[in-house]
């Protein structure tokens, strides 16, 4: 599954990576670790990404490269027709409104030492947006969108507030600007399962409301269903499979996505946990990945060819499908492209 | 396995505690901070018998870790009042002092934490943190004690565990790590094993790997277990009872069928359905829990949970409940006027008119 190639982009997409590469240098060594290896996506306009995968498969690292912190090693990040990545210093920062960020943990990303308010008017008045009273307007408008109380609210400090409600204030902050795209990392996993469905469901508001394209980064895949038109599954930097969640979910096609949706939990006694599809061991260093497919020191189905050829994105199920993979023996069969 | 020494005993239940090896009755656990005393435990009452598993459901801040480390004797002195006893084989723990408590941390029970990153010593070799507990508990010598935790390391499923135990923490998964603190809750073979959310901070693929290991151990040893967690799906498979806590007590203990196939407390209903569900098609909308858990320095006067539940009446809100029978399935305790199921549904009905 080293999943490379761009089979699965469709054209009219609001963003359009196409073989982003991410490359760290790592201290005192020389080498260099490719995070992110030659992978390629699409998100189309009012569309939810959900981009899966376990720690270290490179996520979080492609959600950050899509804004340009830092901007990636290779490959073209195109939004809304320009190539952020050909951008520079104020062309680039022009650009950023337009896309914003939502962290895992809403305490340490709010500044302790500001009032709500100003936290969250603070886009604005970067960019000069409107008088004080129209910023303030705006502010009181968002927060209000958020359920925060915006009277009682603004003059508290982030640690007043639970983690829940802190989210709540992020995402403030996050469409204050009228962002077209919203990138979520990890947005509910610090939070209750109680207080995750309500910031979940707000997010879901925010997006109708304020017409929100988003890429939903998170390793909870019942969450991801949830709240994707779309998903994306990765694996040591690679892309695995893309597709609806009912493609993924229903009938999905890489052995690997197969393992994470049996290691998921269910909160049913009388469910049979298989251990078929159970995993085991650890990702391998990304320092020294695996030849061919990179899931083949692990996957269950392993032949020899996946050893020495990386895997391409192919359609599955029947032509037009939308749902792709990058596996030599998936477990749906490939479409037969007519013509 | 080859070190008999560790195999717990043979699992002969004890006449005079009816196989019972833990008894908590009437815990309360208060803590005085500048805004008040905060009542993080409540008046909790179970029992765990040998070789069973609790699992202990809660939110965050709704004493459930509290509860396991008071039980452990892991709290601070100051500023703490704990009131009620803690019976473990027949013997009064509450009150027992850090050096009482030392003769049973590891050989009678033992604790495997959240975070794998910060609960292993990170300028320390993994072999040491292991053998130190068995040299100095089991009065193991060096070779003994090496050749018991490269036998652990292997029980944990660590490849190469021979390599491992000269390696520092620094140098392991997060999931090995964990496997290694285990190895450690594990090495002097305790009736009694804590796991206060021993997954969460771990990736799905690690996380069933780990409750595996633990059940295996655990049915290995017969050993008991309590596990906490936020997850229901964690412990629906896992444990023999569920405990569901809400502000600082118990509002539902039933074993994990019961629970299941006949909910009776509104809070556990209602946790239950926030959680998003795969078999439900993308962007059904969730059913949240309204509002924000009480405050534990000035909790409401009647149920704890009375203003975000649905079926709340002004009973609810005035007298609080106990933990009762639930009619007609004996075993099952609720802590509710009007559970889900029968009378619920004729005051739902006539609520919703």
């Amino acid at each position: 599954m080293a999943g490379s190639g761009t089979a699965h982009l469709r054209d009219d997409a609001l963003l359009r990576v196409e073989n982003l590469v991410v490359e760290f240098g790592v201290k005192g060594t020389g080498q260099k670790v490719r995070a992110v290896s030659n992978i390629s996506f699409d998100v189309a306009d009012g569309e939810t990404l959900g981009l899966v995968g376990e720690s270290g498969c490179g996520k979080s690292t492609t959600g950050k490269a899509v804004m340009q912190l830092p901007p990636p090693t290779g490959g073209t990040v195109r939004f809304d027709g320009v190539d952020l990545t050909a951008l520079k210093g104020e062309e680039l920062r022009r650009m950023r409104p337009k896309l914003q960020m939502i962290f895992q943990d809403p305490i340490s990303s709010l500044n302790p030492r500001r009032t709500i308010s100003q936290i969250v008017a603070e886009p604005l008045k970067i960019w000069n947006r409107g008088d004080a009273a129209a910023q303030q307007a705006k502010v009181n408008e968002v927060l209000t969108a958020v359920g925060v109380d915006a009277e009682a609210a603004g003059v508290r400090r982030p640690h007043e507030f639970s983690g829940g409600q802190c989210q709540r204030i992020s995402i403030a902050r996050a469409v204050v600007t009228d962002p077209k795209l919203i990138i979520c990392d990890e947005p509910v996993s610090a939070l209750d399962v109680s207080v995750q469905a309500q910031v979940l469901n707000l997010l879901e508001d925010m997006k109708a409301r304020y017409g929100l394209t988003m890429i939903f980064i998170a390793h909870d895949l019942a969450v991801v269903k949830n709240i994707s038109d779309r998903v994306a599954v990765m694996y040591l930097g690679k892309m695995c499979e893309v597709g609806t969640p009912d493609q993924l979910f229903g009938e999905c096609a890489h052995p690997y996505t197969r393992a994470l949706i049996s290691a998921i939990p269910h909160p049913d006694p009388e469910r049979e946990t298989t251990h078929e599809w159970r995993l085991e061991g650890d990702l391998p260093s990304p320092l020294d990945p695996p030849s061919g497919c990179r899931f083949r020191t692990r996957c269950p189905n392993a032949q020899e060819m996946c050893a020495t050829v990386e895997p391409q994105m192919t359609e599955v199920g029947h032509a037009g499908s939308g749902h792709f993979v990058a596996c030599h023996y998936p477990l749906v069969e490939t479409a037969v492209t007519v013509g | 396995m080859s070190h008999d020494v560790l195999e717990p005993d043979d699992g002969v239940l004890d006449a005079s505690t009816g196989g019972v090896l833990l008894e908590v009755d009437d815990l309360s656990v208060h803590f005085d901070t500048p805004r008040g005393v905060v009542r993080a435990v409540d008046g909790l009452s179970f029992r765990l018998r040998r070789g069973k598993t609790l699992g202990i459901v809660g939110e965050s801040g709704s004493g459930k870790s509290v509860t396991s480390k008071a039980i452990m004797g892991l709290l601070p002195r100051s500023g703490r009042t704990q009131t009620g006893s803690i019976r473990y084989e027949g013997r009064e723990l509450n009150g027992l002092d850090a050096a009482g408590y030392r003769e049973l941390w590891g050989t009678e029970m033992s604790m495997v934490f959240q975070d794998p990153m910060t609960s292993l010593n990170p300028v320390m070799k993994i072999g040491a943190q292991i053998t130190e507990s068995l040299r100095l508990n089991l009065g193991m010598d060096r070779q003994t004690a090496k050749e018991t935790a490269i036998g652990l390391l292997r029980a944990v499923r660590i490849p190469a565990p021979e390599k491992r135990f000269g390696e520092y923490p620094g140098q392991l998964s997060g999931g090995m790590r964990q496997r290694v603190v285990i190895a450690v809750a594990l090495a002097c073979g305790p009736k009694l094993l804590f796991a206060d959310e021993p997954t969460t901070a771990l990736d799905v693929t690690v996380q069933a790997q780990i409750l595996d290991l633990l059940d295996d151990q655990q049915r290995e040893r017969f050993m008991a277990m309590v596990l906490v967690t936020h997850d229901l799906g964690v412990v629906a498979g896992r444990a023999d009872e569920i405990a569901v806590m809400y502000a600082g007590r118990i509002v539902e203990h039933a074993t994990t069928r019961s629970l299941f196939t006949n909910l009776a407390m509104p809070y556990t209903e209602a946790l239950l359905n926030s959680i998003p569900k795969l078999e439900n098609p993308s962007h059904t909308r969730l059913d949240a829990i309204g509002g924000s858990p009480p405050n534990l320095v000035a909790p409401p006067p009647g149920c704890a949970f009375a203003p975000r539940c649905p079926y709340a009446q002004d009973r609810c809100r005035e007298e609080r409940p106990e933990l009762t029978e639930v009619p007609g399935d004996p075993g099952h305790l609720v802590a509710c006027f009007y559970p889900v199921n029968e009378s619920s549904v004729a005051v739902r009905a006539g609520g919703g008119a």
